[in-house]
């Protein structure tokens, strides 16, 4: 099976499937029936499943995620989604009071299958309150599990996963993957939770990296192979559960170690990781792990400070040169225009 | 609760009043033009939510606003910074991301901030400025301040629970607050009736809270000018909070300078309907026919607003960008 598909397309594939297969499921959110259906992710489903499983809401985050809590732990599978992470901040007592602790708190005898569903906003002036990458507070939270698919198939994979979980998942997804094709099964097929994935084999250095700085840790690999650098590099595809294994597995390997995230770098997932590194695999260490995120600064609206606030794969080249104590020089190849796109042909708004 | 016909009946302001009612819209209608029609150059590089057809709310209340009352926004708050006396380059050089920004370029559009006009903030999270301007009417009547707040928000955040609790303390606390619900129909492209009770109105919310509440024509800046005048003078005398529900529409995509009416979630026939509904051409012309202004009046004013937009802008493109050093200002205060 070689056929192309792009990441959002894979996203409203795995719902599609999953409303066709279990009658239980179903998809909420702003605008999910709407003719732009969420960024394309939900886009016609309505036609196919109709309005009583694929459904709009009131703007009311909390209420609606405490009302699919309790459809999920009365036998229905739904699906939630959030246009930003920014607007789930408003669901969070549910989901972080709640949801994550049925399972454990009654002793094992609720459950609360839900999915949801939430953007990552990143240029076009989203700014400080439609861009937060907040990974790190949901993985704090023990019950919950967190998700950020980086391919295409791993996105359809792993949401159906996620609806099929018994415990609430919350899958992460950042917005600049949306427009990016992988090969992708036609059929239904999951991709497990909890399992991270070599996207390149490296002997020198390991990157580790999530979601969308995934993407920048393999272009970092490329400009680290220019200059006789051999990186792995780590896709996590979960936040947690964590695969400490393949971490651990990966720096006794290379000895030394990078972590990329979209998120604040300071009290983000990166610490945890560097913490398994260190906890796992110490003495293999070579050099101290240094991390790519971001500052501890909002994210700031104007093209002219977004520029220095998102990393990009020359930084994480330049955290792995700096782990081997090669002194390389960089260059990434000159766009003309601010880099608050996810390519050339976004003229925004979102 | 006083009835709506009885506030003010069908008294007119006085014709320096209509003419400067006039005014006010016809600024911010000429602004957002200009904004939508330069959009495209991709200079301004930040979400921007046009508030075409929506002009008349912000100018009836603002018309009784005095400069130390403070207004809250959500997304859509072009206007109401703009009525409130909001420094019109500061908004499009921060929109255009620039040093001279209202907030240096850290907040875009969806942060709009003048502080001495008394436009205390706007947020793109849905009914999240609503507490905070409570708890600003809340703090004036602790240090005897004397000011009113004027909170506006859309019909979609009505349905998140912290209006209703905001609202609630207002009530209990008979807090000097107009709260100005704009109600244009949609939340994006979801129709009212997918996310709110049948024929029900916002304006219903407001005795069951402890206050008084009215609705009115949202494209008639009269009848918004009458309403408020009752809410603010209300406000000011210590009479407790009002809650005022405008019917309007919006012309222009949820967010964005396009039409939208190709994505069917609402007829072009219905966008036109509202159209001729206009509410900057309609009182334009009952200012000429009932003799307020004339041609030359109309023309003058054109002609004044068109420079004051355009230096403007020239100004905002020719202000520099903030330097990279700013990215790690103001994370703490100093
Ligand atoms: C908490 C939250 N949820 C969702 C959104 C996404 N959103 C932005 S504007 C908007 C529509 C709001 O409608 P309304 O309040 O009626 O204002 P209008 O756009 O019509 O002026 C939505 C749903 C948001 N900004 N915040
Ligand atoms: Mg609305």
């Amino acid at each position: 099976m070689t056929r192309e598909i792009k990441y959002f397309e894979a996203l409203r594939e795995a719902q599609a499937q999953c409303l066709e297969s279990d009658r239980d499921v179903v998809v909420m959110g702003l605008g999910v029936p709407g003719p732009t259906g969420v960024f394309g992710t939900t886009k016609n489903l309505v036609d196919d499943y109709g309005p009583d499983r694929v459904l709009d809401m009131p703007s009311s985050e909390n209420a609606m995620t405490g009302m699919l809590l309790g459809a999920s732990s009365n036998g229905m599978r739904p699906i939630m989604v959030h246009m930003r992470v920014d607007f789930a901040v408003l669901a969070m007592e549910p989901l972080v009071n709640q949801a994550a602790k049925w399972h454990y708190m009654y002793g094992g005898k609720m459950r609360a299958p839900l999915t949801v569903r939430m953007i990552i906003g990143q240029g076009w002036g989203q700014g400080p309150q439609h861009s937060q990458a907040l990974q790190a507070w949901f993985a704090h939270i023990p019950g919950l599990k967190v998700i950020m698919p980086t391919t295409a198939h791993d996105a359809k994979g792993m949401l159906i996963s996620a609806v099929r979980d018994d415990a609430p998942v919350i899958s992460i997804e950042h917005r600049w993957l949306y427009g990016i094709s992988g090969v992708v099964p036609e059929e239904m097929y999951e991709t497990p939770i909890g399992k991270a994935r070599v996207m390149r084999p490296g002997k020198d250095v390991t990157i580790v990296a999530a979601s969308y700085a995934s993407l920048l840790a393999l272009r970092a690999a490329e400009m680290l192979a220019d200059a006789g650098i051999d990186a792995e590099v780590l896709d996590l595809r979960t936040i947690t559960p964590l695969d400490r294994e393949s971490i651990v597995a990966s720096v006794r390997k290379t000895g030394r170690l990078v972590v990329a995230d979209t998120g604040t770098a300071e009290f983000g997932i990166s610490a945890e990781i560097v913490c398994a590194a260190v906890e796992g695999a110490s003495e293999s260490l070579k050099s101290a792990p240094h991390r790519v995120g971001l500052p501890s600064v909002p994210t700031p609206t104007s093209p002219a400070l977004s520029e220095h606030f998102y990393p990009r794969a020359i930084n994480i080249a330049e955290a792995a040169a700096a782990t081997l104590g090669a002194k390389v020089q960089f260059t990434e190849p000159e766009t003309g225009t601010w880099h608050d796109v996810p390519d050339p042909s976004f003229t925004g708004p979102y | 609760m006083t009835p709506k016909a009885a506030i003010g009946g069908n008294t007119r302001p006085e014709v320096d009043i209509r003419r400067e009612l006039y005014r006010s819209m016809l600024r911010t209608r000429r602004v957002e033009e200009a904004i939508v029609d330069r959009y495209a150059e991709q200079e301004m590089r930040c979400p921007v939510h046009i508030c075409i057809g929506q002009e008349a709310p912000p100018t009836g209340i603002s018309a009784h606003l005095q400069k130390q009352d403070h207004v809250y926004s959500a997304h859509r708050s072009h206007g109401h910074y703009l009525a409130k006396g909001g420094d019109m380059p500061a908004m499009i050089a921060e929109i255009y991301g620039k040093s001279d920004g209202c907030a240096d370029g850290k907040g875009g559009s969806q942060h709009l901030i003048d502080l001495d006009a008394g436009f205390i903030c706007s947020a793109p999270i849905l009914a999240s400025t609503i507490s905070v301007g409570v708890g600003d009417a809340w703090a004036a009547r602790r240090r005897g301040e004397d000011r009113v707040i004027v909170i506006y928000f859309g019909d979609g955040s009505t349905e998140e629970g912290a209006f209703h609790e905001a609202l609630n303390f207002a009530g209990v606390n008979k807090l000097p607050i107009i709260f100005v619900c704009e109600n244009n129909l949609f939340s994006v492209h979801t129709l009212l009736e997918t996310r709110q009770p049948e024929n029900q109105t916002v304006r219903r919310l407001g005795p069951p809270n402890g206050m008084e509440s009215f609705d009115g024509d949202g494209n008639d800046v009269e009848e918004v000018w009458r309403l408020a005048e009752h809410a603010v003078n209300k406000a000011r005398n210590g009479g407790g909070p009002t809650l005022l529900e405008f019917h309007t529409y919006r012309w222009m995509e949820h967010c964005g300078p396009l039409d939208d009416t190709h994505l069917g979630y609402r007829s072009a026939e219905e966008l036109e309907n509202w159209k001729a509904r206009c509410p900057v051409d309609t009182y334009r012309d009952r200012l000429i026919e009932d003799g307020s202004v004339d041609r030359a009046w109309l023309d003058a004013e054109e002609n004044t607003l068109r420079k004051e937009i355009e230096a403007a802008f020239t100004a905002a493109k020719n202000s520099p960008f903030p330097d990279a050093e700013e990215l790690f200002r103001h994370v703490y205060p100093e």
